[in-house]
């Protein structure tokens, strides 16, 4: 080979990258299996949907706070709404403050709304789906987030009837 | 012959002691001379990591103050208490808080048991901290110890994952709500992709949050996750780690030390020692390799002693030292154990331990830049330190280039200014959420009191860097800067913050509720 030409590959040497490139690449198959089996496939866990009772238990102006379930009830003239109680900022748990929420955490706070007033929360408090069960009682869908404002009416009896 | 043979069996049985102890300690008694000394040192399974020699400046207790060591003995504490706590411990969340009543009230020496298990790794993250600020401070990470620095960086995070993962184990209220957030740091990425609006394409925190806790909720998944990570994955990373770094110590020449000076006696510690020259006679061959700039020739080893006894003897002291501290600790002071874990609230204020305080402060701020961002610009930062400040001095000696105490100093004051300027402006007006309601969510991601703070930090050691045209002393402003940002944060969250995550000045201030 003269010294002009360009170095090529030797058969040996190209070999030998193959085999190590095999070698890696097969360690790198093996370390993402490793990595597949503690992955869930399936999600064990409850189901996020909790019955609340009747709509005459929440009086206008009234709220409550479910304490496993993590939600707050309002009751307002226009209708019976959901507020999640589970901080957007690091998941704990809000409680009622005299401007709305505040999380014992990280000090994020809330607008009665769940709009974010201050603190590291990225995102409002959601509001969750209402809706009734065929035994008239009505169920917090947790899992499903609704649009701020969006109430769960309940029809006074001359609108019924109207 | 039958005859021969029984006197031959019944005269090795008689000898049976002695020799079981030749074949055992192979010298079969103490070492008297230099010679025998090596050979304890160098056919013994555990002192065969020290070479047979050591330099005395290993040995000066204001070199090190034997911090390396400590935090190993603080392990070694720590994986015997441990597996005795795992025979009682129950990873189940049924079962977790029971058992850690039954190791505090009925076991035989339980409570003090876990209280050492406690302490220790209290001890343990204290020690690891201050010999990497040693290092730091004695330029010991320079060539040709760039390497085991970053083997150094690997097991400041390993015993913080271990911290981390110990304190989630009792599923008591600071268990449950620890993993809740840790869970939904590591879910924090979604900070950004959802600002972003791209989640539903690429969501890297949903998936290290659901690799954590292997389901969508806190639970018994969660906790076997932890323990397995607590009791085995974690304790073997580090002891391979510990490995390596003691490994690469040895290979790297011994502690980081400055030359001795070529020839004549040397002159060390206050005393003449006499010099080791070569007989003409003699051929000296090359035992091993080892990187140092020269080979000890013409100057010998006068500056050093056999470690076999003095290397040994320090480091059973600090062993002891550590043992004793620990075991003080844990006869006074109880390891804490909250109420069961309850998932409808937290406490309030729901505190992490200690070490995890700071970055609670920056969590405080924004979820992504303080739980990963930030730290993990901190890791990438200090790793780089080696690599980027390359020319040799100073090494093995506190402070040991000039200028160093005085931009220590100055970065003290710095740094000490700026945090608690930083702090007091953030408690007394709010931040941008405070002032602009309807701001984007990226506006707080990137301008927080937490990401200004290191970007001060990186402004002022730019400006040494500039200003003393010396890469060591800029590495010294960034270094001194983010240990007095990291010591303070965790003060203030320690003891300022209350209820709610508001100011107070002290605990006692804290309403009654």
């Amino acid at each position: 080979m003269s010294r002009l030409e360009p170095p090529r590959v030797s058969r040996r040497s190209f070999l030998s990258l193959a085999s190590l490139g095999s070698f890696f690449a097969a360690i790198g198959v093996a370390a993402a299996g490793v990595f597949r089996l503690p992955n869930p496939t399936v999600l064990p866990g409850p189901v996020r949907r909790y019955k609340i009772g009747r709509p005459e238990e929440f009086p206008v102006g009234s709220e409550k706070r479910l304490e496993k379930e993590n939600v707050f009830i309002f009751r307002d003239t226009e209708g019976i709404y959901a507020v999640s109680a589970i901080c957007t900022h690091l998941g704990c748990t809000v409680a009622r403050s005299s401007d709305g929420f505040a999380c014992p955490c990280h000090g994020s706070r809330f607008s009665p709304g769940g709009k974010v007033l201050g603190g590291p929360a990225p995102r409002p408090l959601p509001w969750l789906e209402i809706s009734r069960a065929a035994d008239g009682q009505l169920v917090v869908l947790a899992d499903n987030e609704v649009a701020e404002g969006t109430r769960f009416r309940v029809l006074a009896p001359s609108e019924i009837e109207g | 012959m039958a005859d021969t043979a029984v006197r031959e069996f019944l005269h090795n049985l008689r000898l049976l002691p002695q020799t079981f102890k030749e074949a055992w300690l192979r010298l079969g008694k103490v070492p008297e001379s230099e010679r025998e000394e090596s050979q304890a040192t160098f056919h013994n399974f555990f002192l065969h990591i020290h070479s047979v020699r050591v330099h005395l400046r290993t040995l000066s207790p204001t070199l090190t103050w034997g911090l390396g060591l400590a935090a190993t003995a603080s392990f070694v504490i720590l994986t015997i208490t441990g597996v005795l706590l795992m025979v009682y411990y129950k990873p189940s969340t049924e079962l977790a808080y029971q058992s850690m009543k039954d190791i505090h009230f009925t076991v035989a020496t339980g409570r003090f048991i876990r209280n050492i298990h406690r302490w220790s790794a209290h001890v343990m993250v204290v020690a690891v901290f201050l010999h990497m600020a040693r290092v730091f401070f004695t330029a010991s990470y320079k060539k040709p110890r760039e390497f085991n620095w970053l083997i150094g960086l690997a097991l400041l995070v390993t015993t913080l994952g271990l911290s981390f993962t110990g304190y989630l184990l009792p599923w008591d209220q600071l268990a449950y709500w620890a993993i809740t957030i840790g869970s939904n740091i590591a879910n924090s990425p979604r900070e950004l992709t959802d600002a972003l609006g791209i989640t539903r394409w690429f969501d890297p925190g949903g998936f290290q949050r659901q690799l954590l806790l292997g389901a969508n909720y806190v639970g018994e998944d969660a906790l076997i996750r932890f323990y397995v990570l607590h009791v085995f994955v974690l304790p073997l990373v580090l002891l391979i780690l510990v490995g390596v770094h003691f490994w690469r110590i040895r290979k790297d020449g011994g502690l980081a030390r400055p030359e001795d000076p070529m020839g004549g006696p040397a002159e060390w510690g206050g005393e003449r020692r006499p010099v080791f020259e070569p007989l003409a006679t003699k051929t000296y061959g090359l035992m091993a390799v080892v990187k140092g700039r020269r080979a000890t020739v013409n100057r010998g080893p006068e500056n050093t002693v056999m470690s076999w006894p003095h290397l040994l003897w320090a480091e059973m002291a600090v062993f002891m030292l550590t043992v004793a501290v620990s075991l003080i600790l844990s006869f006074y002071f109880d390891a804490p154990l909250k109420e069961l874990a309850n998932p409808a609230i937290p406490e309030n204020p729901a505190k992490a331990p200690w070490y995890f305080l700071g970055i609670q402060e920056l969590v405080s701020y924004s979820a992504f830049m303080g739980g990963l961002v930030i730290p993990a610009i901190a890791v990438l930062g200090l790793a780089l330190i080696p690599f980027l400040d390359r020319r040799p001095g100073g090494e093995g000696v506190w402070f040991g280039t000039p200028g160093e105490r005085q931009v220590a100093w100055q970065s003290f004051l710095f740094a000490l200014a700026v945090t608690i300027g930083m702090l007091t402006f953030t408690i007394n007006f709010g931040w941008l959420r405070n002032w602009f309601p309807d701001i984007h969510q990226l506006w707080i991601i990137f301008i927080n009191p937490g990401t200004l703070l290191v970007l001060f930090f990186a402004g002022w050691s730019l400006w040494v860097l500039q200003r003393r045209d010396s890469v060591r002393l800029a590495a010294v402003a960034l270094f001194t800067c983010f240990l007095i940002g990291f010591t303070l944060l965790t003060y203030f969250a320690t003891v300022h913050r209350g209820p709610n995550w508001e100011f107070y000045w002290w605990p006692s201030q804290w309403p009654v509720h």
